[in-house]
Order: structure tokens, then sequence, then C-alpha cells
């Protein structure tokens, strides 16, 4: 009954007048859509909400958010959200990236704001490919892709974003999909709600130049088979009828075996285990999105926040000095003259 | 009783010391023999005395260099004069060497009859061979023009700290570490400097080892009791105070200084200071004195990277901080794209360059102008910043203010140049009255409401300063979102049209340009007003231009100078200023950067002097450039 209740908010008051340029077709628009409604849903303000994205296609997102928003130079989002979130406490920062702009040329940045556990919501856009350069392969493309710039196929290997996240010990870490309007918005407000660095690779399809890439986990007729939903406290089970499960061999690793083989050696999901082993063995069965991949929360724990840090060091200074200009310059050795 | 623990005074002194206008000191040691400390000491006893001083640190850039090598060599010179100066002063009258390899690498520089201080325990035939001598310099007569005081400044400290070490309070080699002090205890004798104050630091520096703060002061104590006692030196000298200004003084380094002007700047605007930085040579120290002054509401972060040292200060910018990043010129050239960045998006950021000698590493401690292109006009696209310089230490207090006024009022990044002479070099400093400060707060106010009937116009300009509104997220009604592609007018959409393009272009150079065109009056320094001789400089090369015209005019020749503050826009009145002069020097720590900017906006054909050997300019070499390509014009016939 309060009177400072602010009234409910819709999607739309998280859509900007911008008009939404991405190819017909392109799973950014289901993510965009997602995103504005799931911050209607939990109650996020758009004057305190910032995105903030670096350079690709799924940095045009904040251009399509009536909120705050940065566009700003390839890579570098994670280190300009790093100072708006450590300098202003109030406000909600999401980081919005592609897998060309937050693994290739600004991986040095999500390194960083990931082992340093910025307050920050971090929503990795994998399409595993550069699109809006018209299509070269990218540090998550597989490999012997054949793109533009690799006509024999790609030799480098890619790399496992949320691999990369875990051993850079984020304190949360999720993955989900383009399409599936229900998971996202359940990883999105879980990672919204989780103090420090979230990360959340979202599997998002690229139409135009890598069309397809993630059917194994997003078919029609292939993604019972093939995703591992993961949830708190349950164990791993999938399959259309939960007849294949996950179980931990004497080394660690995880092997995928069926239910009715695996007894009690059935791994039970625990995200906010603080040993990233288990979550770090999720991540590796499956390298590349191309048979049964995991998918939801893989690690979610407390962890000390760089943001709170650093303003408790102010505020701790503050409480012992006054901010005192003039005992400041004249601090050391004083003569007069005259 | 006895000598090393009795404090002695001066009476009963054999001499009365000579009054001396003024005396260039230098100490030079290996890296670890605390050359930079001595200096500094020494520095802050001339401040209390009341003396101008200017210093020159000079160190390799290897924090431990191969000991006893040339390489190795660390050095701090002082000037320091019962007058103004402007200079650490052309060569030494007395140059303490440590080492062989100090006295090599330095006595060319000791003037004709100077004093020279050696350390002839350090003397013997390895050591002369690590500092590349064939003979023996003590020996083979090569210091005949000098005055050659042979001390064992080694011998003497171990000796003053025997009981020490029998007791086992310190180690031989602690007490060895102590001669520094016997040096600066015989030089404060030799210029009858008081050491309460050394005392006094060394017994806080040492408060967790008192044995080491006391073993300090008695061999501070020895240093100067042995001056008194040995009949080895015929004088000792006395440089009365300078007639400075009224004021209340210290000494002051220009990246302290720089540091308090950032802070003072951002409490008299009103708004916490965000300093993201990444640790450079010769530029952390702005960081370090920043990350101690977090009372100002200073949040200080060092970033993974340079790019994200000035990232996360835009990002602080955006969220209403007034936001700074400190480098040198590598880390500057990182920066590059994030400046270009800050200047479409129109936020307020200061960017400091303490230049150093280039390219690439380059000569990470030693310094340069070298950067003034890069500052200027080193950016993609067409991406105007406007540019401030540092001429002084103590100038770098106000020329940081000044960077902030102008990123505060016109809502852009500004370049802050110093370099690393005035970075690490003192002067005395008449501390500024903090009410007569300029007040920031009126130099821009956040937007609190809509600009338009039922919409915010991120892009709608002032028509005087052109600056677009500072709304910071937080405030309703006021979501905007900034980019880096190209702006519609006013909305700040996005806009490919070509003609637009065109018509942003203009308005940004515009924008800057306006700054200049509210300055006040460009300073000239023409006593008679009739010179036609102008000396144009920038930066640091203020003190040597200002003391070689001083000489000059001295000699009866007419001279002007103009120090730039404002680089870009250059000061409006400055190509005026040149019509009115026959002959335009410029003399720069870099292959004439200022020379090439000047004549091409002005097609004034000047005359460029270039030096790049890491050390600033000598006052007399000026004297000379300015006699040689003044010519005929000096003498003031037209």
């Amino acid at each position: 009954m309060s009177t400072t209740e602010l009234p409910q908010l819709t999607r739309k008051d998280f859509s900007s007048d911008q008009e939404v340029r991405w190819c017909p077709g392109c799973g950014d628009y289901a993510v965009l859509a997602t995103v504005q409604s799931t911050l209607a849903d939990i109650g996020a303000r758009p004057e305190s909400t910032v995105f903030v994205s670096g350079i690709g296609c799924s940095s045009r997102f904040p251009y399509y958010m009536n909120t705050y928003g940065m566009h700003t130079i390839h890579g570098r989002a994670p280190a300009v959200a790093t100072g708006l979130s450590v300098s202003r406490p109030d406000l909600d920062v999401w980081v919005v990236t592609g897998d060309g702009d937050a693994l290739s040329i600004g991986g040095n940045h999500l390194l960083h704001a990931l082992r340093r556990n910025v307050n920050l919501t971090i929503l990795l856009f994998n399409n595993e490919i550069y699109g809006l350069t018209k299509g070269q392969y990218s540090p998550t493309s597989p490999l012997g892709s054949v793109h533009k710039s690799t006509p024999m196929g790609s030799i480098d290997r890619p790399l496992n974003p949320v691999s990369l996240a875990l051993g850079a010990e984020a304190t949360f870490v999720a993955r989900s999909i383009d399409s599936d309007r229900k998971h996202l918005s359940e990883v999105l407000a879980a990672a919204h709600a989780h103090r420090g660095a979230s990360f959340v690779e979202i599997y998002q399809n690229c139409v135009v130049f890598n069309d397809d890439a993630f059917a194994a986990v997003t078919g029609k007729d292939t993604k019972q088979q093939n995703q591992i939903r993961l949830r708190q406290g349950e164990p791993v089970v999938f399959g259309p009828e939960g007849e294949r499960a996950v179980v931990a061999g004497e080394d660690g690793s995880m092997r995928i075996v069926p239910t009715a083989e695996a007894g009690d050696r059935v791994v039970v999901h625990d995200a906010t285990r603080e040993d990233p082993t288990t979550a770090f063995a999720l991540a590796r069965l499956a390298p590349s999105p191309t048979g049964p991949t995991p998918i939801g929360i893989f690690r979610a724990v407390e962890g000390p926040v760089y943001d709170d840090l650093a303003r408790e060091q102010v505020a701790r200074a503050k409480a012992a000095a006054p901010a005192d200009l003039r005992a400041l310059l004249e601090g050391g050795n004083i003569w007069n003259v005259g | 009783m006895s000598a090393t623990t009795t404090p002695s005074t001066s009476t009963g002194e054999p001499h009365r010391p000579v009054e001396l206008h003024d005396a260039v000191i230098r100490f030079a040691g290996d890296s670890g023999d605390g050359m930079q400390l001595t200096g500094d000491r020494f520095t802050t006893e001339a401040g209390l005395a009341g003396n101008d001083l200017v210093t020159f640190p000079d160190y390799p850039a290897e924090i431990r260099a191969p000991a006893g090598t040339q390489a190795g060599v660390s050095s701090f010179q002082l000037h320091f004069s019962d007058h103004d100066i402007h200079t650490a002063g052309d060569a030494p009258d007395v140059l303490v060497a440590m080492n062989p390899a100090a006295l090599l690498k330095h006595i060319g520089a000791l003037k004709p009859g100077g004093t020279v201080i050696v350390n002839v325990d350090e003397f013997d035939e390895r050591a002369l061979q690590k500092a590349g001598a064939m003979t023996n310099p003590l020996e083979d007569g090569s210091l005949v023009d000098f005055r050659v005081q042979e001390v064992g400044l080694t011998s003497l400290t171990l000796r003053t700290l025997e009981a020490e070490i029998a007791d086992g309070d310190m180690t031989r080699k602690e007490a060895e570490r102590c001669k520094n002090m016997l040096a600066l205890g015989l030089v404060s004798w030799m210029f009858s400097r008081t050491m309460d104050a050394t005392e006094e630091w060394l017994r806080e520096k040492f408060a967790k080892r008192p044995v080491l703060a006391e073993a300090n002061v008695k061999v501070l104590r020895s240093g100067r009791n042995y001056g008194e006692t040995t009949e080895a030196f015929a004088f000792t000298y006395e440089v009365p105070a300078a007639q400075l200004p009224p004021g209340r003084y210290r000494t002051i380094s220009g990246n302290q200084a720089l540091a308090y002007g950032l802070v003072a700047a951002a409490q008299r605007a009103g708004l916490p200071l965000f300093a993201g930085a990444y640790p450079i040579t010769p530029a952390s120290d702005i960081l370090h004195e920043l990350a101690k002054l977090k009372h100002f509401d200073v949040t200080t972060f060092q970033a993974e990277d340079e790019i994200a040292a000035i990232a996360s200060a835009i990002g602080a910018a955006f969220g209403g901080s007034l936001a700074v990043t400190a480098s040198s010129g590598p880390g500057i050239a990182l920066k590059t794209e994030a400046i270009g960045l800050a200047a479409i998006y129109e936020l307020p950021l200061v960017v400091v360059d303490v230049q150093r000698g280039g390219p690439s590493t380059g000569l990470p401690t030693k310094t340069e102008q070298s950067d003034l292109l890069q500052a200027v006009v080193g950016r993609n696209g067409e991406a105007p910043v406007p540019v401030v310089a540092v001429k002084s230490p103590g100038d770098a207090f106000d020329a940081a203010i000044e960077a902030c006024r102008i990123a505060l009022t016109y809502r852009t990044p500004v370049m802050l140049l110093s370099d690393g002479y005035t970075a690490n070099s003192a002067e005395p400093w008449r501390i500024p009255d903090v009410d007569g400060l300029p007040d920031l707060s009126t130099a821009f106010a956040f937007a609190t409401e809509r600009n338009d009937a039922d919409r915010f116009l991120p892009y709608l300009r002032d028509p005087g300063t052109l600056a677009r509104p500072w709304a910071v997220p937080g405030t309703p009604g006021l979501e905007h979102r900034l980019g880096g592609l190209e702006k519609a007018p006013d909305t700040g959409a996005i806009s490919y049209d070509g003609a637009n393009h065109h018509a942003q272009t203009v308005l940004r150079h515009e924008r800057i340009t306006r700054i200049g065109a509210q300055l006040p009056p460009l300073d000239v320094d023409d006593p008679t007003g009739d010179a036609d001789v102008l000396v144009v400089g920038w930066g640091s090369t203020d003190g040597p231009i200002r003391a070689a015209v001083h000489t000059l005019r001295g000699n009866g020749r007419r001279v002007a100078h103009v120090q730039l503050t404002h680089l870009a826009p250059i000061h409006p009145d400055l190509e005026e200023v040149m019509r009115r002069h026959r002959v335009v020097i410029c003399p720069e720590n870099n292959m004439g950067q200022l020379a090439l900017l000047l004549r091409a906006r002005t097609l004034i054909d000047v005359k460029a002097y270039d030096r790049v050997t890491g050390a600033p300019f000598l006052s007399s070499e000026l004297v000379d450039v300015i006699e040689r390509l003044g010519g005929d014009a000096l003498e003031g016939e037209r």
C-alpha cells in the first residue's frame, strides 16, 4: 500500500525509439525481447540501468534499450563498465558482448572483470562467427571452420566460454539459448540477482553467416537428446525420458552413460560448491555444442565484490581523515617568506 | 666524550663560510647507494633554509643495473640560490662520487675548479675495471683541474657503527648502507646546513627499527663532524635565503603537484575523482599519490592495461565523476582509440601524458617532449582534443586544474602534457590559497530535466561553449545512449549521412577552437616591449628559456619569451605576437614538433632548435642558440 511504490513497468518501457536493425531472423531479436521483459519482471528501473557494449552485431544492443547506455569500442566494454560500476553503486550495470568482442580483442578485460568479481551482469552472445565484418571465423568457431578468411579451414582450437569464465574464478557462470525464452529469462534473473560478476553465455544463431551452428541443442528434433539441463540439487540426467545420465569418473572427469547403468553415481548438480572443479568438468562435457551440452547455471557462489571493497576503502579513509585541502597542500616541511 | 654522539656546534669554526649566490651539487653513485634519497633530503634542507631551488634526478631504467658500472649510476642534481632561478644548473660546483663509475660518468660535467668528493674506499682494481677505467683517475692526473677530496665514506661509516655491528644490532651490510648519510652530513657541513629535519625524518622513516634510525643519525652527524675536524676542506659555504615572493612554501615534485591539482580540481568542482591507471615510468607516482588521498573521495583503479585504465575512466565520467587517467607515451599510444571515443562521447576526461624518450619503449627514465604531435593530432579520424602543458613542478598544480576546467566546461577529453624532468624534479612552491582556486562547480551542471518538449536531447548544445548536457545515470527521464558511431544533431541517434558527418566534423573542430577564444590574453615576457626576437617554448623548457633570456637581457640583448600552456587550440593571440617579431625561435626536446605546428598554422618560418639527449636544455646552451639564430635582430635595430 506504500505510496512510494513505483508502477510495474512492461517490456515497452525498456524499448527505445530506435528501429532495431539486425538481420531478419537474427537470434539477437529474441534475446532483446527476453532481456526487456525480464527487466520489467524483476522490477528494474530504466533510469538506474546501464547497458554497456563493445563492437559487433550484439553490441548494438544498448541503442534499443530505453535505459542509459554506452556503445563503446571493440573489446573494452567490461573495462568501461568496471569504472562505472565502481563509481556508482546505485546502478545496475549490464555488459553485452560477443565471442569476437569478449574473447578475442577484449579477452584481457573479460578475464579481469571476472577475477575481480566486479558487480556486472555480462551477456556473451556466442554465434561462433564475426558477423559485422561479414563472416570470418571467431575464437569459438570449431577447428576446421571454413569461412572467408579460412578457405582451407581454421587451424586454431576454439575457446569454451564457460570453461574460460570458470578458469577466471567467476562467481556466477551460466549458459542459455537465444530462442529459449523461459530458460533465458530464468538465467538472466538469477544472474542479475547475483552480487559480483555474473557471466552468461547465450548461444545465438547468426542466420546469415553461420546458420544452425547450434542446431544440435536448438533443433526441434535434436534438442531433447542434447540439452543437459542443469538444475540445482537435481541429478544430471537428460534425454526425452531422462534415459541418459552424467556420472563422475574416478579421475574426476565426467562421462555420459545410460541412466539405467548409472546407479547412484549420477552427478547431483550443486552450483553453490565453492570448488569449481565439478562445474569445470561439466563445462568440458561439451567442448563444442554439437552433441549433449549442459545448459543452465554452472556456478553461483558468494565472493568478495570488487566494487564493495573499493568503496569500503574510500569510506574508511573518509572516516579517518577530513577532506582538508589546505592541510594537504601544507603537508611536508613548510617555511615562510616575508 | 665521544665525537660521534655529541652534537657539535659551529662555535670555534676555523673559517667563516664563504657566501655564495648559488651552488650546484650533484650526488652520484650506484643505483643502490641511495642517491635520490640523499638529494631529496638536501633539497628539503635547502628549501627550509629559504633558498630557491631546482632539482634534476637522473637514474637508470633498470632498478638495479649491474653494480659498479657506468650504466648503473644514479644521480641527483640540486641548484639552490639566494635569488630566483629556473634551471637545475648547467654544471655542478660540487660532485659527490660514491664509486669510480660515478666519478667517470659525471666528472666531465663538473665546473673547472669544482670540488669532487670521492669515496676512496671504492677505488680498488676490481671496481675500476667494472667502471671501465684504464687507470685510476685518482692517480693518473686526470683530475688536476678539480679540488679532489678523498674521503673513506665506507670505512668511516663502518667505524662509526662498530659498536652496533659488534652488538649484533645490525649487519655489516646494513651498516655499510648508511654511507649516503655520511656523504649528506659532510655536504651539509660544507654548506652550513642544519640537519634537524633530516634527523626527524630518519626517526620517522625507521620508526619500526629505531636501531636503524639512530645508526643513520649517528652516521649523518659523523659526516658533519668529519668535515669539521679534518683540515682537508679549506672552505665552507653559505647560500643565503632567496627573496622569493612572500608566502608559505614547501618543495614539491611535478608528479606530486599534478596529483594535488587533480584532487583540488575535484574538490572545487564538488565531484568524486576517479583515476584509472596502469603502472608506467615516469607517471606511476601520480597513481601512488592519488591512492593515498582516498579521503578526498578519490577512487583509484589499477587496471589490467592502459586501455582498461582509460576505459574505466570513461565509464566513471559517464557516471558523473571527474575522471582521469595518467600514463606516458607508450601508454598513451594504447589509449588513443579510447581518447577518440571520449571525444565523440563529449564527456569530461583528463588524460595525463608524462612524456619520456621514444619511440617504443625508448628511454623510460629520461625526459623528452616528443609526444606533442601524438597529443594534438595522433588519433584516427578528425578528433580534435585540447592540450595543456606543464611548465614546471609547481605549475603542474595549476595546469592540472586548468585541464580539469576545460574538460568540465566543454565536456571533452583534455590531454595534459608533463614530462620526466618536471615529474621528478622539485622546486619551492608557494602554497596557493585554497579559497582563491578556481571554482569549478560553475563549469558544469548535471542535467536534471528534459530539454525538449517530451524527450531528452543528449546532443543539444550550449550556444556559447557548444557543450552538450552531462546527464548521469540515475536521473529519471534522461535515459540516453552514447556511442562511437556518427551522430545526428541534438538526438545523438546514429547517422550515416555524409553531409551530416561533414557538419558534425566541422562542429567538433569549432567546439575545440572556441576554447581558445575564451582564454585570457597571452602572456608575453618582453620587459622593453620592443624585442625583434621571440622565443616560443612549451612545457618544461620554461626554466632554461627564462634563464637564457635573462642572461641575454643582462648582456644588452632584446628578446621576448612566450611559454605556451595551451597547445591545442594554440592561443589565438600567438600568431599576431609572432608577426610582431622578425625572428621566432622555437627550442624543443623533440625534433621540431611545435615548430611544425606553428609553421603550418601561421606560415611563419620559425627557427627550430632541437635536442633529445634525455636531459633538459642548459641555459648556457640556449644563450648560444638564441645568439646564433637571433643574430642581428637581437640588437633591436629596425
